[in-house]
């Protein structure tokens, strides 16, 4: 059947993974770059839960900015709670600044507990994503009026979070975060400890992802992404196949948000909005939607772009990122991991439809 | 072993005050190989699609004893009902073999539902084999011929151990091989399933059906044996306007 | 009772600058199912045509009524140049032109910030529509009342031309039946185009109109883009009358809400009330029933 070298594929790649994140890159990297990468790797998280429900799912999850907020925020009141209780005072510190009372809101008091907030950044997201799918999929909304739907949820959430400024922090976020569980932030060694956790849970969430890729569940959901109504004939109920890759791909964005908030030290409505939302489908798309290496490597690759070039050639990068996106998206849907895939056919014959995709590519280029 | 008999009474289906199925009455026995045949705009595809819950529709359709009017898809498909479409729709990006496991597995567990596929499940093999498969199971279906496709379609119809089957144009676009394949494999599937048929072509219905009912303007014209069916003057009179042999009337296909 | 009044008012002018991005977008949206996301820059357009003009024509009421035509026909050549280049070439992919435009978007925002600056810019409003009117104690904006006049003109003109034009009847049959259309001897790419260039257009009469209640800025379409989608959803796609309903009945949703809590609290009651909608149903206020699987 298959022979030792496809056996040995994933494992292997799983391994070199491994091998350079938690291996190499530590000793390779300045405590700075270290940092950085643990924020492009919390944004390598959301693109695993994209993969799985957009790629997989054809779910145009675009706002997973919402998951990756409640699971920051949960993560984040926590931490504030905890410097607060630090230095003695019962209310974190900008809650004395904008504060009417000097009462802790009641919806506060319970992240006071660690297991409750922990439970929280990944528990929360997912009953929003549950009743939100829910109440969507139960009622066929599907493609574009889904895809508008959860930008709007993105756009709420950062509203509101903006607009109750004396309990959330409004525009700044919750913001100088000192400590995480005990340890001070402010310490390399302990930035360095919130990286290998960082990098352990995405390795952990690839490996659980790819499971699920190729479980019958992954056949059932590909086969509801390319023809609902058949699968509805067959038996089952898509609604339930769809709910189930949106929340756990929520669960991921809310994880990912609550270790952002250590590596970066903020969690704020910019961060959660419409056009980071957007952000987080780009960086799978350019890799490759559909491939969870390809959406991996692409948000990391986004992110990083981002934040070298942004502060040198601020314009230039605005229209890259704009011709990328054009270029990546409308092009090659496959993303960078289809790549290889559509050169090697150009030097093949190809059939009529892949002919089109070649053709269209070299347009592009 | 024999499956369930149709019951269709006074069924009624209007889309914005156009009749398009307009008071039927349907007895398809156990074991029947059913062809619904009539011009275009009779009402057969809506007449499946009510059966199939896909159209609201008034009256009553009864199948083993339950009443499937009202029932959400999935609900009735689970009643041992499976139809097809005219245009074959597969799952193109998976594999013969992943497209017949998903149409077995509608009654798995979420444990089943997580872990890989181990072997081939038995239903699966044998649905392989009789629609002639086999030997194409790890190939994505996108790439299948026409005809293969609407197989693979019949065979997850199987698969699902679907007690009715309800079949639109099945060998539309075919090519005559294909088409005599696809009537000695309904024969096999009706030895122990209740067979539903919609078609246009004549030939293929008068090799192959067991009964024959006649749809005309939303209503049941004729209903009988092909013979039967051929010697009633009004359905020579909806066919051609006038009196004539209706199997030599070539009658377009549906668009 | 006035505040009741006031307050209604308030919200259908928020619900006239809806209409009038929506108005676009139920035309862009409707005909390919194509998710726009540089409408927001048409607008944009539209309002520094509305900014140019007036550094060339001193009379502020001179500029608004030249800058209507001219925002309609820059920010429609630009949607039709987006349909040629891009949009068409995704037609079998119409979610993905969500994330094209998008980066689209993202261009023409540095280009306005490259050409006009980064800042917020603004244009002087004719005396005629910086004053109020007074009646029965409720107190009616003029400009808000000019807005609202060209959004019920906009709505009355787009009706004409798709119920009484051989183009308008081109539309509606791309609308309803795309294949169909193309066999029966429409050139369904041509359609696209000019169905392109009026949606796009009016997105520029939009932004004309948004320069008398805020100012101008690269960024200043993002603000109302997803709103005005919500509308199109909401009306049902491709239904004028539905946009029209809509987009009204979300404005004074928001301004009663925001009249009772906050502003922030009164998005996330609209969204709410949307969802809630959507459960009764799903396709929008008014749909096209098809006998097709969708």
């Amino acid at each position: 059947m298959k022979t030792i070298t496809e056996r040995l594929r994933v494992p292997g790649a799983f391994l070199l993974g491994a091998v350079l994140l938690l291996g190499i890159a530590p000793v390779a990297l300045s405590d700075f770059r270290l940092s950085l990468l643990a924020k492009y790797l919390c944004y390598a998280i959301v693109a695993v839960g994209v993969s799985l429900a957009w790629g997989r799912g054809g779910l145009m999850v675009l706002g997973q900015g919402v998951f990756f907020g409640l699971g920051g925020y949960a993560m984040a009141m926590h931490l504030k709670l905890a410097d607060a209780a630090d230095t003695g005072e019962k209310i974190p510190d900008f809650m004395q600044l904008y504060g009417t009372s000097d009462a802790l809101p009641w919806w506060w008091k319970p992240f006071a507990n660690p297991a409750f907030a922990l439970a929280m950044t990944v528990l929360l997201p997912m009953a929003v994503a549950a009743l939100v799918g829910f109440l969507v999929f139960r009622r066929r909304v599907k493609g574009a009026y889904f895809a508008i739907l959860s930008q709007a949820l993105a756009a709420a959430l950062s509203i509101w979070l903006i607009g109750q400024q004396a309990t959330t922090g409004g525009t700044n976020g919750l913001t100088d975060i000192q400590g995480f569980f005990g340890y001070s932030l402010d310490d390399p060694v302990n930035q360095r400890m919130v990286y290998f956790v960082i990098a352990a849970v995405l390795l952990l969430l690839m490996a659980l992802a790819r499971q699920l890729f190729v479980s019958r569940y992954g056949e059932l959901l590909v086969a509801v992404r390319d023809s609902e109504e058949r699968v509805r004939f067959l038996g089952y109920d898509p609604a339930n196949v769809k709910l189930v890759a949106y929340v756990v791909a929520a669960g991921m964005a809310g994880l990912a948000g609550a270790l952002f908030v250590p590596a970066v030290g903020i969690i704020s409505p910019a961060l959660i909005g419409i056009v980071p939302s957007i952000g987080f489908v780009i960086g799978a798309a350019v890799g490759g939607r559909a491939s969870l290496v390809g959406a991996v490597l692409g948000a990391i690759a986004v992110a990083w772009a981002q934040s070298t070039l942004s502060d040198e050639f601020p314009a230039a990068w605005t229209y890259l990122q704009g011709l990328l996106f054009v270029l990546a998206v409308g092009f090659l849907p496959g993303g960078l991991a289809s790549l290889g895939t559509v050169l090697r056919r150009r030097r093949t014959p190809a059939t009529p439809k892949e002919e089109k995709v070649v053709v269209m590519a070299g347009e592009a280029a | 072993m024999s499956g369930e008999g149709l019951t269709v009474r006074d069924l009624r289906v209007s889309f914005d005050g156009f009749t398009a199925v307009d008071g039927v009455d349907l007895d398809i026995g156990p074991g029947d190989l059913r062809f619904l045949i009539g011009p275009n705009g009779a009402g057969k595809t809506t007449l499946v699609d009510a059966v199939t819950g896909l159209v609201r529709a008034s009256g009553s359709v009864r199948f083993a004893g339950q009443e499937l009017l009202g029932r959400p898809v999935h609900r009735i498909a689970r009643l041992g009902i499976g139809r097809t479409f005219q245009t074959a729709t597969v799952f193109e990006e998976l594999t013969v073999l992943q497209n017949l496991d998903i149409a077995a597995g509608a009654g798995r567990g979420p444990l089943t539902m997580l872990r890989r596929r181990g072997s081939v499940p038995e239903p699966v093999s044998r649905a392989l084999e009789t629609t002639g498969l086999t030997g194409l199971r790890d190939r994505p279906a996108g790439i299948l011929a026409h005809g293969q496709k609407q197989w693979l379609e019949i065979g997850m119809l199987l698969v699902q151990d679907v007690r009715l089957l309800l079949l639109d144009e099945p060998v539309a676009g075919m090519s005559h091989e294909e088409r005599e394949a696809t009537g000695e494999l309904l024969r096999r599937v009706a030895e122990d399933r209740t067979v539903v048929v919609i078609e246009h072509d004549m030939d293929f219905m008068r090799s192959y059906a067991r009964s024959v009912s006649v749809l005309h303007a939303g209503k049941v014209l004729s209903e009988g044996t092909v013979a039967e069916v051929q010697a009633d003057a009004k359905v020579q009179e909806v066919y051609l306007g006038r009196a004539a042999e209706p199997a030599a009337v070539p009658v377009p296909e549906e668009a | 009772m006035t505040v009741v009044l006031n307050q209604s008012f308030t919200g259908i002018s928020i619900g006239a600058v809806l209409l009038l991005i929506a108005l676009g977008l139920t035309l862009t949206f409707g005909q390919m199912g194509v998710i726009n996301m540089a409408h927001g820059e048409f607008i944009m357009a539209g309002a520094y045509t509305t900014y140019v003009l007036q550094k060339s024509i001193s009379s502020a009421g001179l500029s608004l009524l030249v800058a209507l035509p001219l925002a309609f026909l820059v920010a429609g050549a630009m949607g039709a140049l987006l349909e040629w280049l891009l949009i068409r070439r995704l037609y079998t992919r119409p979610l993905d032109t969500l994330l094209v435009t998008w980066g689209v978007s993202l261009m023409l925002q540095q280009l306005a910030r490259d050409v006009f600056g980064a800042p917020n810019v603004q244009t002087a409003a004719p005396d005629l529509l910086t004053g109020n009117i007074s009646a029965g104690g409720v107190t009616f904006a003029n400009n808000r009342l000019f807005i609202l006049g060209l959004a019920l003109l906009c709505v009355l003109g787009l009706t004409l031309v798709l119920r009484f034009t051989p183009l308008g009847r081109r539309i509606r049959a791309v609308v309803q039946n795309r294949d169909l259309a193309e066999v029966s001897g429409i050139a369904t790419g041509r359609v696209d185009r000019v169905t392109f260039f009026i949606g796009s257009g009016l997105a520029g009469v939009a932004g004309v109109a948004l320069t008398l209640v805020g100012p101008i800025g690269p960024t200043m379409g993002t603000n109302y883009i997803v709103d005005a989608f919500l509308v199109v959803v909401v009306g049902g796609i491709g239904q004028l009358r539905g946009a029209v309903i809509t987009a009204f009945a979300l404005g004074v949703l928001q301004s009663v809400l925001e009249y009772s809590t906050t502003v922030s609290v009164a998005k996330v009651g609209v969204l709410v009330a949307i969802v809630a909608f959507l459960q009764w149903r799903p396709q929008g206020l008014y749909t096209l029933r098809t006998r097709s699987l969708a």
